[in-house]
C-alpha cells in the first residue's frame, strides 16, 4: 500500500506509519552523518589504508587519530557542517571519542535546535 | 601504600652539580670537541641554571650568556638577564631579534591570525593562548585567545584550529631565530650550543623542534624543575630569578607556564610525574598535590596523551634504511 492511500487506514495505522516514517527518515539522516564524518576523518587524519576499517564504537584518542588540536578541528568541522554550535560542557568523551558517539550527539543536537 | 612527598625530588645540589659539570666537561670536548659553551639566557631559572653550570664546568671564559629580546619580550627580562651573567662572570652578547622577527612575518602573520577570531584586535592590543586546567573536568580542553583591548576589557573566544596553528607556528619563529644565533655564536667560538629544558619541559614536548628544542648538550633535561631550583639556589642564581613566577615569556600579555601547557603549578606537576614514573597509583601523590586520586588520575592521561602526541619532536629525520653502524 502507498502513502497516498494512507487516508483509508485507520487512525492507529497512520500514526505507525507516521513514527516509521520518522525513524526512517531519521536512520537516514544518520547514516549521512555518519558517511560525511568518515570521509572528514578520512581527509584529515591517517586512518591507514583502508578507512572503512575504523569501528564504530573505536575510541579515536585512544587510535592515537585525534588529538588536543584534532578535537579543535573535529569540533569546527561539526559546527560548520551540521550547523550547530558546541559548547565547552559538551566537549566530552561521550560526545565526541568514536563515531557512534559522534552521530549520536550531532543528532540530538538537530533535534534540539529544531524543537527550540 | 608508600605515600610521595615533596622530599621525594631533594636532591644533595652540590654533588648533582659536580656530576653535570663532569658530563659537560666530557661530552664538550671529547664527543663534540668543542671548546666551550652557548646559553641562550631568558631570565627564567633554567637557562640561569644552565648558564651557571656551563661556567663552572668550562670556566667563564669560555661560556658566552646570549641575550636574546624582542617586541613581546617582558621589560624585565634583559635586566635580569644580565645580572645573571653577572652572577657567573661571563661574557653577554645582546641581540634584539625583532627585526629578524619582523622580516620572517612573524608578528604579521600571527596578528592576521588572531584578527581573523577577534577583528578589533588591532594596535595596543595584547593577546594570549590559554587552555582550561585538566584538573577541573573529565572534558577536552580547546585552546582559547584571551585579547585584551588598550582599555583594559578582555575578550576570551574558542580558537579555530586553523588560527591555532598558525598563531603557534609564526610563534616559533621566536625559538628558531634565537636557536639560529646561538648557532652562530657557537660556530665563531668553537662552542658547543647548551640546550635548558628541564624533565618537565623534556618529558612532555614543551619545546619547539629544531628551536628551544635543538642543542649540542641538555645538562638539566633529567631534573624535574624543583630540582632546578635547589640547584639554582646552591650555584648562585640570583634572587631575581628565583623569586620570578615561570612564564612563557612568548605572548604579548603574561602567561604562565600551566595556563598553556601543564595542569599544575610546577611543583604539583614534579610530583605527578615523579609518581606515575614511580607507577604509583593515584592515590599515593594526592595529599602531596591537594588534589583528589580522580584529578591525579586526569594528570597523569594527560601526561600519557602528551607523551604521545608529542613524541615526533624527539625523533631525528626518518630514513628509510640505516647509513652509519651503531
Amino acid at each position: 500500500m502507498g502513502i497516498a492511500a494512507g487516508g483509508e487506514n485507520p487512525p492507529r495505522n497512520r500514526a505507525t506509519l507516521c513514527e516509521n516514517l520518522w525513524m526512517e527518515q531519521n536512520q537516514a539522516d544518520s547514516q549521512a552523518v555518519e558517511r560525511d564524518l568518515r570521509d572528514f576523518l578520512a581527509a584529515n587524519y591517517f586512518l591507514g589504508d583502508d578507512p572503512s576499517q575504523l569501528g564504530a564504537s573505536s575510541s579515536l584518542i585512544e587510535a592515537g587519530l585525534i588529538d588536543s588540536t584534532g578535537v579543535l578541528e573535529l569540533v569546527g568541522y561539526l559546527e560548520e557542517q551540521f550547523d550547530i554550535r558546541i559548547t565547552n560542557e559538551e566537549l566530552l568523551p561521550e560526545n565526541l571519542d568514536s563515531i557512534q558517539n559522534i552521530v549520536g550527539f550531532v543528532e540530538r543536537k538537530r533535534q534540539a535546535g529544531q524543537a527550540a | 601504600m608508600e605515600k610521595v612527598t615533596a622530599d621525594a625530588l631533594a636532591i644533595d645540589p652540590e654533588q648533582v652539580a659536580k656530576e653535570i659539570e663532569e658530563s659537560l666537561r666530557g661530552t664538550v670536548s671529547r664527543e663534540l670537541h668543542r671548546r666551550g659553551g652557548v646559553v641562550g639566557v631568558s631570565g627564567g631559572i633554567d637557562s640561569s641554571v644552565t648558564v651557571g653550570l656551563s661556567a663552572r664546568a668550562f670556566g667563564p671564559r669560555r661560556t658566552l650568556a646570549l641575550l636574546m629580546p624582542e617586541a613581546d619580550s617582558d621589560p624585565d627580562t634583559l635586566n635580569i638577564s644580565r645580572q645573571v651573567a653577572e652572577a657567573f662572570g661571563v661574557e653577554t652578547v645582546v641581540e634584539d631579534i625583532t627585526p629578524i622577527l619582523e622580516a620572517t612575518g612573524c608578528y604579521e602573520r600571527r596578528e592576521e591570525a588572531v584578527r581573523s577570531v577577534v577583528p578589533q584586535y588591532g594596535i595596543g592590543w595584547k593577546f594570549k593562548i590559554v587552555l582550561p586546567s585538566v584538573v577541573e573536568g573529565e572534558g577536552y580542553r580547546l585552546f582559547s585567545l584571551v585579547a585584551q583591548a588598550p582599555d583594559g576589557e578582555t575578550i576570551e573566544v574558542r580558537l579555530p584550529a586553523e588560527q591555532y596553528r598558525t598563531i603557534v607556528a609564526a610563534t616559533n619563529f621566536k625559538q628558531r631565530t634565537r636557536k639560529m644565533l646561538e648557532y652562530f655564536h657557537a660556530d665563531r667560538l668553537n662552542f658547543a650550543v647548551i640546550g635548558t629544558p628541564n624533565r618537565l619541559e623534556y618529558d612532555q614536548g614543551f619545546f619547539v623542534k629544531l628551536g628551544d628544542g635543538a642543542a649540542d648538550a641538555k645538562p638539566i633535561a633529567h631534573l624535574y624543575k624543583s630540582q632546578v631550583y635547589q640547584l639554582a639556589r646552591h650555584i648562585g642564581v640570583p634572587d631575581a630569578v628565583l623569586e620570578r613566577p615561570p612564564t612563557t615569556d612568548t605572548y604579548s600579555l603574561p602567561q604562565t607556564q600551566e595556563e598553556f601547557y601543564f595542569s599544575l603549578p610546577y611543583e604539583g606537576m614534579d610530583l605527578c610525574l615523579y609518581a606515575h614514573n614511580q607507577g604509583l597509583p593515584p592515590e599515593a601523590v594526592a595529599d602531596a598535590v591537594s588534589l583528589t586520586p580522580e584529578q591525579v588520575q586526569r594528570v597523569y592521561d594527560d601526561i600519557d596523551q602528551k607523551r604521545r602526541t608529542t613524541r615526533y619532536l624527539h625523533l631525528a629525520p626518518q630514513l628509510v634504511e640505516d647509513i652509519f653502524d651503531h
